[in-house]
């Protein structure tokens, strides 16, 4: 029988113990259905997802919500929107119980004195043009000058098509900020034009990012094996989409067969009642879905699969590393 | 009514399901080494757990407490909860 210990050399296996214990288990939380932008091709906006619940108003129901999501296990607390930065009481209620990643796009400083060690993922969609055309203005000038040096906080870069041959310019820049960055690729929601993916796109941005990770090793936050899953949207030949995807919220999956999944996850609407589908929109395309963490979490459940060779279980713990660090569980 | 069986049977048994319904390669009931690390070294997962569970259940008429899960590391330990059950039944 294939073990894990003999398929790793010393040092593999040090690494594979500091996250074999970890058992993260993530629920995503709308924290609000409110933003300051609308960047086009938002999957929250585009679905409507905005409207499908009433925000809960009331921070003791929050608290008392956040007490009985702990009670079921979950021990990393996820916070989309929305823009979670316009509601600091409610992203408080989670950070002084569990541990707490925030997304944003940066337009709000998030206050240090307040959210010491909060992690925050800060969107960013492109170059300038590309900001421009699909957020309306150059969020990273502004969320740049907020979040310098600042050790827990990244850059979630989210690579268009019209990306490729530029992402150089970019990674430089956030390195020189002194923040990391994690690449993951746009899934046109709303169908902007020139702003879908072409199979030989995808091979290109593939390199590129390898390249990326080659020149920037201590500010890209990714792996090879991670590309190649999210460019080929291919795992151990499987093909990723509906059947395969780990983010599926658990109440609402009545697949059969039951994939690999992410345990007792949950992506809540701000109402604390309502169930979205998945950790993204309920209209977008399974078969094109090209959303990071779905891709990433495909990867963690599914180890076993990995434990076919050195390599491929080598690959398994990149991905689950990079997971780790981006959610804390790992320093950098 | 239940049959009563040795401890080393249940867990050559127990071996048996969980090479059949996980699939495990190169690896018999005889020679699955029964204190090796299921989660740590075979790579099993608590949906794993929980398959191996159902069928446990069918054939036992056990029910695993998934709360035990993270106790029953081991093919061993997962033999013994199943053994002291029965046990405790009569
Ligand atoms: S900043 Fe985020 S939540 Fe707001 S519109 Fe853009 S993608 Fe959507
Ligand atoms: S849209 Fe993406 S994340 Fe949602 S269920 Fe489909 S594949 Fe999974």
């Amino acid at each position: 029988m294939k073990t894990v210990s003999s398929l790793l050399d010393d040092h593999w296996y040090e690494r594979y113990k500091k996250i074999s214990k970890l058992n993260i288990r993530s629920s995503i939380y709308d924290v609000t259905n409110r933003c300051n932008l609308r960047c086009k091709g938002c999957f929250f906006f585009s679905s409507d997802e905005h409207k499908a619940a009433p925000e809960e108003s009331d921070l003791g129901r929050w608290e008392a919500f956040i007490d009985r999501e702990m009670e079921r296990g979950v021990n990393l607390a996820i916070l989309i929107g929305g823009e979670p930065t316009l509601c600091f009481d409610r992203v408080e209620a989670f950070y002084k119980r569990l541990p707490t990643f925030c997304a944003t796009n940066g337009l709000i400083k998030v206050p240090r004195d307040r959210f010491p060690n909060l992690m925050l993922g800060i969107s960013l969609w492109g170059d300038e043009e590309d900001e421009r055309v699909l957020r309306g203005k150059d969020t990273f000038s502004i969320s740049s000058k907020h979040y310098a040096g600042d050790p827990n906080t990244y850059y979630l870069y989210t690579i268009t098509p019209k990306q490729i041959g530029k992402t150089e310019r970019i990674i430089r820049k956030i390195h020189e900020a002194g923040l990391k960055v994690h690449m993951q690729l746009l899934s046109n929601d709303e169908g902007v034009s020139g702003f879908s993916w072409k199979p030989e796109e995808l091979a290109a941005i593939r390199a590129e990012m390898d390249a990326m990770l080659d020149a920037y090793p201590r500010t890209v936050i990714s792996s090879k094996y991670y590309h190649e899953i999210i460019t080929t949207g291919k795992m151990m030949g499987r093909p990723f989409g509906w059947m395969e995807c780990p983010s599926v919220t658990q109440p609402l999956d009545r697949r059969d067969p039951a994939p690999k999944r992410l345990t007792n996850f949950i992506r809540w609407a701000s109402d604390l009642k309502t169930m979205h589908r998945c950790c993204t929109s309920e209209t977008r395309d399974c078969s094109t879905c090209k959303d990071g963490a779905a891709h990433m979490s495909w990867v963690m459940v599914n180890k076993r699969a990995h434990m076919t060779s050195a390599k491929d279980l080598q690959g398994w713990i990149e991905v689950y590393e990079m997971f780790a660090k981006l959610y804390q569980f790992l320093p950098w | 009514m239940t049959v009563a069986i040795e401890l080393d049977q249940m867990i050559l048994n127990i071996a048996a399901i969980m090479i059949e319904e996980l699939k495990l390669e190169d690896v018999t009931p005889e020679t699955f080494e029964p204190d090796i690390d299921l989660v740590d070294e075979v790579g099993i997962d608590s949906m794993d757990l929980a398959t191996v569970a159902l069928v446990l259940r069918d054939k036992y008429a056990v029910r695993i407490d998934e709360d035990d899960y993270p106790k029953l590391t081991t093919l061993r330990l997962i033999s013994e909860y199943i053994h002291r059950k029965l046990a405790a039944r009569g």
